[in-house]
């Protein structure tokens, strides 16, 4: 399968290449991550999302700055892609006072209230609801056109709370766009095994919310679904589903063996790496040089470097502040 | 001054404070255009339509993340929960997520969040209707708890839960809502969180009671009055802030204390306050803390199964003489754990 032609969906040299930015952005944070964490540097636990940076990249391309998102426990793509300062994600990382959480909260719940991200979530699909109540809020309540995105993975839509979300989006037409990250694994046991189809949009059209199912590894189709769905949400036509099939490239965790995905499948999907394949795209268009996407590489890991510095040499917080923030 | 029921202390509050703010909305099952299954809700939706007193299909989880989603992007909200125990079906949605998100972001998220429960016995509604169950949230950092057990109350501790800028649980008992009493009429009475009320003074013993048990520590009280015995009520009215002072300074002057809740002695809040006296006022005590609350048993249907299950007056009686003159309770131990 071919991934979408950029010359095909009228976007700029500089709009594409922006793309591009953002999916290396990830990968190169993350490959830090994994770095670090091998490097025992990182406490606590991480979950990567190396080769679903286009799914993230291309729904948030399109989101504006004060559009809500919910996020999971493999959330670092969604929050890079909505615009997350890298240093305050490192320095969460290590634990310290100036990441986003002040130590509090680690990869799992990432949050940063200015640019409407609720929230990674540590319960598979518990950010479902707080998306619904989010789209409630705009469009109920305070009368925005903010649209909410919900990302979560194929095993969520196995949860009571995904079926309720849909539901009430559904039945109160509310302004919610459902991104399932279809990676056809729950930590280690295949999708197949625990539900009765692979195809993750039946669970949403039952609830007669309209669907689509694209290439996830494409991040012009995933950014082309999410504008369809866009616009049926902000003319208040309601949430739409969004299937985006992919691949973890790693475990569920780090540290996990993830034996149980190798084999043929695991290789095809390697060889349709994202950003390989849209950086191939990019430049057999002629949209960029070899050049260009060196350019971009290198500012991105001067860019990782100084997160890192910043976290660093940033202070762990005082024992005491872990009585701080419990109430308002 | 106005004299309402309990349960239009609640509504009256709820229409004045969402007349005030536009981002204010009330969800949960029937409580539009049904009224609310308790009644509580009445008329509300007519005055505030569909958007703002929303019926929710019967999806507990997505209520309360619908409710906590909305308070997180700059609205408050209400949920009905119309009996306590449906709160076991979104526990994820109030005990991961509203209780732990504002800590979890460092402080960046504000949950403006308050959940009113139904909840008690001695209706002969059975083990999925009748439970209280505070003490599964008064465990939990992040949640605040209110108890109310007087009609002033109910309107001054619901207002103040709104504009607290906490999640809070609510507690409202089923047995309270026909209760009458004065209620002022200012749209900005306020009872604080994490005040006590001393419902009666006495000189003999502390009864430190919440809810419907207070109007049976009142009955107590007459009873045992006959009998020459003075006890003081002292109404924590909130659990999580809970005033420890005010129990503190009750039990110093009567130097013998009785708790007295509705919900299971095991592991009940009682249990916590009893451990505080114990702590920290060891020294005014001449003899027992005594506990009355349910026995351990889910609550039966059948009425002398359900009377024997939960506490009674005769039982706040009974544990008030043994607290006072340090001995078991005649016969009828209330609160025997397992």
């Amino acid at each position: 399968m071919n991934m979408t032609d950029p010359r095909t969906v009228g976007l700029s040299k500089e709009e594409l290449l922006s793309l591009y930015r953002v999916m290396l952005r990830i990968r190169r944070f993350e490959e830090r991550v994994e770095q670090l964490y091998a490097r025992g540097k990182l406490p606590g636990f991480v979950h990567l999302y190396i080769g679903e940076e286009a799914i993230a990249t291309g729904v948030c391309s399109v989101l504006r700055k004060n559009d809500f998102i919910t996020s999971t426990h493999r959330g670092h793509g969604h929050i890079i892609a909505k615009g997350g300062d890298l240093a305050k994600m490192m320095a969460e990382l290590f634990g310290k006072i100036t990441g986003y959480c002040r130590g509090k909260g680690s990869s799992l719940h990432i949050t940063d209230m200015s640019l409407g991200v609720l929230g990674a979530n540590g319960i598979v699909a518990g950010g479902i609801p707080i998306a619904v109540g989010a789209a409630y809020s705009a469009a109920k309540i305070r009368h925005t056109d903010q649209v909410t995105v919900a990302f979560f993975g194929d095993g969520a839509t196995n949860q009571g709370a995904f079926a309720e979300a849909c539901n009430m989006a559904s039945t109160w037409k509310l302004p919610v766009i459902f991104v399932c990250e279809n990676n056809f694994y729950g930590v280690g046991t295949r999708l197949g095994r625990v539900a009765p189809t692979e195809d993750v949009t039946v669970r949403a059209s039952g609830f007669l919310i309209p669907t689509l199912s694209v290439d996830g590894n494409d991040v012009l189709a995933v950014r082309a679904a999410t504008i369809e769905a866009l616009n049926r949400a902000r003319a208040n036509e309601g949430p739409t589903f969004i299937e985006c099939k992919t691949w973890r490239h790693r475990g569920h965790f780090q540290g996990e063996n993830p034996s149980y995905m190798y084999g043929k499948e695991h290789e095809l999907w390697l060889a349709r790496d994202p950003i390989r394949r849209f950086a191939e795209a990019l430049l057999e268009t002629g949209f960029a040089t070899q050049e260009d996407l060196n350019r971009i590489d290198s500012t991105i890991q001067e860019e990782i470097d100084r997160a890192v510095e910043f976290a660093e040499m940033s202070p762990m917080p005082e024992p005491e502040t872990a009585l701080e923030d419990v109430y308002a | 001054m106005a004299k309402m029921k309990f349960m239009e202390a609640i509504r009256e509050t709820i229409r004045q404070e969402m007349a005030a703010d536009p981002f204010l909305f009330l969800i949960g099952e029937d409580v539009g255009k049904y009224g609310g299954e308790r009644g509580v809700t009445g008329d509300l939706w007519y005055q505030f339509g569909d958007d703002r007193v929303r019926d929710a299909p019967i999806s507990e989880t997505a209520i309360v993340g619908c409710a906590l989603g909305a308070s997180m992007t700059g609205c408050r909200a209400i949920v009905e929960i119309p009996f306590n125990n449906f709160l076991g079906i979104c526990m994820d949605q109030i005990f991961n997520q509203a209780a732990k998100i504002r800590y979890m972001s460092g402080g960046q998220a504000q949950v403006r969040l308050v959940i009113r429960a139904a909840m008690g016995g001695y209706v002969g509604a059975a083990a999925h209707h009748s439970d209280c169950l505070a003490s599964w949230f008064v465990h939990i950092p992040g949640i605040k708890v209110v108890v109310p057990s007087m009609p002033d109350d109910a309107a001054g501790l619901l207002r103040a839960s709104l504009r607290d800028g906490n999640p809070v649980i609510f507690f409202e008992h089923h047995g309270l809502y026909s209760v009458v009493g004065d209620v002022p009429d200012d749209p900005d009475f306020v009872v604080p969180l994490g005040k006590a009320r001393l419902i009666r003074e006495g000189s003999d013993c502390t009864v430190v009671a919440t809810a419907l048990q207070v109007h049976k520590s009142l009955e107590a009280a007459s009873q045992l009055a006959a009998e020459g015995i003075d006890i003081e009520i002292v109404d924590p009215r909130t659990l999580d802030p809970l005033d420890q002072e005010t129990i503190l300074a009750s039990v110093a002057k009567t130097r013998h204390v009785v708790i007295v809740h509705e919900e299971w002695v095991m592991n009940g809040y009682g249990s916590e306050i009893a451990a505080i006296i114990a702590d920290k006022g060891i020294r005014y005590l001449d003899g027992p803390i005594k506990r009355v609350g349910a026995k351990h048993a889910p609550i039966p249907f059948s009425p002398p199964l359900e009377n024997y299950v939960l506490p009674q007056v005769d039982d706040i009686v009974r544990a008030v003489k043994a607290a006072i003159r340090n001995e078991e309770p005649e016969s009828r131990p209330p609160f025997e754990g397992a």
